[in-house]
């Protein structure tokens, strides 16, 4: 058997002359670009090697085992003066992706609720809407951390003068100092909450099958609330029904015990969030303006509820248009946090540049918070591409 | 118990009832007394020069707009602001719209079990059947599973058609539902709307086909600047026409 190629009968279409066929002018640009950015590289490199020979300083990263022997004043690890670089770099690292997690779901839920009030029928509610959006979203970021910062340790008392407490919480210039719960009888509260977790997904899918079987509609919510509310209540009796707590207590010249939410950062993460949530906001809006009049019209038409029509018709078609700009806010805001060393929170770029100074190896120091950055942005942009891919539509 | 026989007989009354209807937006008088009843199976189609109002006349019978004076009944049932009223009624009435407005994030089958089963509250097995069953009513069984952006203009209002249907509803509304199409796929359209109309279904209808309004309606409503002007059966209305401005209007639309 014989395959025919075409090529003997000649349908083979006619061959431009190689120099003007697409392909291989294609493949020509990217190889003299590739070209192009290695010959930079290779020279910026080789230059600075040469430099630093002839400076006497050590490349490579064998200093971060060195002592830093500098003090950072918050972290989610352990960390002393006598730890080393590495320990730094990491307590930097963990604080830059705390203000950015935090910052980027509280950016979210204002930034939604916001944009919705825009849209509001309500005069007063949209007007509000859109003063706050206008004025957040036009004043630069770096005034919204000093003015944030000014308001907390201006306005509010010194630490011996705390305000407080509410509900056992002190507000002073040096944050915010709470209860924490001090015995591991509280892990049955958690372990109640995640029962609980459990059992209500199991209700949805239980619901979900009634509705699909029986097209009964039956509450969710009211008996989800109550399957947290029994839940936590059990965990908690399990765990002996503790009800001690590790109180703050000021003692000489600050709090001790129970836990610290510090003034830099309350106002490293108040101006992200408010200032990305501005943003967010008028996404949200143009996404659910996205979806026509007709959608509503025709979904209402059907008898269907407001409720189930935003959850349905409108939500599914705005989250569409609305998930690859907040993803590009998300990235901003992340990279935003390293406006902290402005105020003093001590995030990756601040604690490397503290090492920096110290170690002299500043390019080691920068290649580091290069990477982080670009690890945390591609994890975010993978997380939010998997997340769009896996709402988005087959639609044509 | 009085009530619940109440409930359970049908309503002799008319289908859908205006009266003194009237209608601004802002200062614009859209609606102005309008009186109209239309009976369980009859055929009503409504014509009339473009920004007359019909639209606004039709959309309120479903209060995808609000009037703002006289009485609106819908199958016995006033329309004013209550909610559980307004969804009631939408439940009894389909609405077939000039650009379709399919649901273009779901298949063709999942546009037409929605509604059943969220407001009809029907097991989604037979919502399945019933909305295959409509499928092969408007004869595009096949497109079941495709999304609407995959189908033609014509497939699609058969399936904004469907998806109306599958709510059974006793009155069907239609806002020129084929002046978005190309002249070969308007004839698909019709000839579900005719087959519709054949069964006894009571149908509000805006068009400019007149070729349809000849063979179905049993009454010819002529609107113009917000009145009604000529409501007439269709032979008298076109062999016949009183008013100087339905003349006109008619000279104009049967010389194309
Ligand atoms: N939301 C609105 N706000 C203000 N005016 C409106 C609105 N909707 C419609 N109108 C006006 O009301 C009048 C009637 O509009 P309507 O859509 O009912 O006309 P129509 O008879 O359906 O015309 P067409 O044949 O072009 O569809 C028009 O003059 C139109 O400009
Ligand atoms: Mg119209």
């Amino acid at each position: 058997m014989t395959i025919n190629t075409g090529e003997s009968e000649g349908l083979q279409p006619a061959k431009a002359v190689f120099y003007n066929d697409p392909k291989v002018r294609a493949i020509f640009w990217q190889i003299v670009a590739v070209g192009g950015v290695i010959a930079v590289f290779w020279f910026l490199i080789h230059n600075t090697m040469v430099n630093l020979e002839r400076q006497n300083i050590a490349s490579g990263f064998s200093f971060l085992d060195l002592e830093a022997g500098f003090a950072i004043g918050e972290g989610l690890v352990p960390y002393s003066a006598a730890n080393s670089y590495w320990r730094a770099i990491l307590v930097g690292l963990l604080n830059t992706i705390k203000v950015a997690v935090i910052g980027i779901v509280f950016a979210t839920i204002i930034g939604t609720v916001v944009g919705v009030m825009r849209l509001s029928p309500n005069w007063l509610i949209a007007r509000l809407a859109t003063v706050y959006i206008e004025t957040l979203r036009n004043v630069p970021l770096l005034l919204q951390l000093f003015f944030w910062y000014a308001m907390i340790v201006e306005v509010l008392p010194r630490a011996k003068e705390a305000y407080g407490p509410f509900l056992g919480v002190y507000l002073s210039n040096r944050g915010f100092n709470m209860p924490l719960p001090d015995t591991w009888g509280y892990l049955g509260l958690l372990g109640g909450f995640l029962v609980a977790l459990i059992a209500v997904i199991w209700l949805y899918r239980r619901n979900k099958k009634i509705h699909d079987e029986t097209g009964e509609i039956k509450n969710t919510l009211g008996p989800s609330m109550l399957i947290f509310a029994v839940g936590m209540m059990i965990g908690w009796l399990a765990g002996g029904a503790p009800t001690s707590l590790d109180s703050p207590e000021f003692k000489g010249f600050s709090f001790k015990g129970g836990g610290e939410v510090t003034s830099e950062f309350l106002a490293l993460w108040l101006g992200l969030t408010l200032y990305t949530a501005s943003f967010i906001a008028e996404i949200v809006r143009s996404g659910i303006l996205a979806v026509s009049k007709g959608q509503w019209e025709a979904a209402g038409s059907l008898g269907l509820k407001r409720g189930q029509i935003l959850r349905f018709i409108v939500l599914p078609q705005a989250l569409r248009v609305i998930i690859p700009p907040t993803t590009s806010q998300y990235l901003n805001l992340t990279k935003n946090s390293s406006l902290a060393v402005a105020i003093g929170y001590p995030d990756i770029v601040g604690v490397t540049n503290t090492t920096i100074n110290q170690s002299g190896q500043a390019i080691e120091g920068i290649a580091i918070i290069m990477s982080v950055y670009l690890t945390l942005s591609l994890s975010i942009s993978l997380f939010m591409n998997w997340y769009n891919t896996k709402i988005a539509l087959v639609e044509r | 118990m009085a009530n619940a026989q109440e409930a359970a007989a049908p309503n002799l009354g008319p289908a859908v009832e205006l009266r003194h209807l009237h209608k601004w937006y802002g200062e614009f008088h859209v609606l102005k007394d309008i009186n109209l009843t239309v009976r369980h199976g009859e055929r009503v189609v409504v014509c009339g020069p473009s920004g007359s109002g019909k639209s606004t006349m039709i959309r309120c019978i479903n209060r995808l707009e609000e009037h703002q004076r006289g009485h609106l009944f819908v199958d016995g049932l006033e329309l004013t602001n209550d909610l559980k009223q307004i969804e009631a009624i939408r439940k009894e009435v389909g609405m077939v719209f000039q650009h379709f407005n399919l649901f273009p994030h779901m298949t063709v089958l999942e546009n037409l079990i929605l509604g059943p089963t969220w407001v009809r509250k029907v097991p989604r097995g037979e919502a399945i059947e019933t909305a295959m069953m409509y499928l092969e009513r408007v004869k595009i069984p096949e497109q079941a599973q495709k999304y609407p952006g995959q189908l033609s203009g014509g497939q699609q209002q058969r399936v904004a058609i469907a998806r109306s249907l599958c709510m059974k509803p006793k009155i069907m509304l239609f806002d020129e539902p084929t002046s978005a199409l190309d002249p070969e796929m308007i004839k698909e359209v019709l000839d579900v709307m005719v087959e519709l109309a054949e069964e006894g279904m009571t149908m509000v209808c805006v068009t400019h086909e007149m070729g349809f309004a000849r063979t179905v309606g049993d009454t010819m409503v002529f609107m113009d600047e917000g009145e009604i002007v000529e409501m007439e059966a269709p032979e008298e209305f076109f062999s016949n026409p009183k008013n100087e401005r339905t003349k006109l209007f008619l000279s104009q639309i049967l010389s194309h």
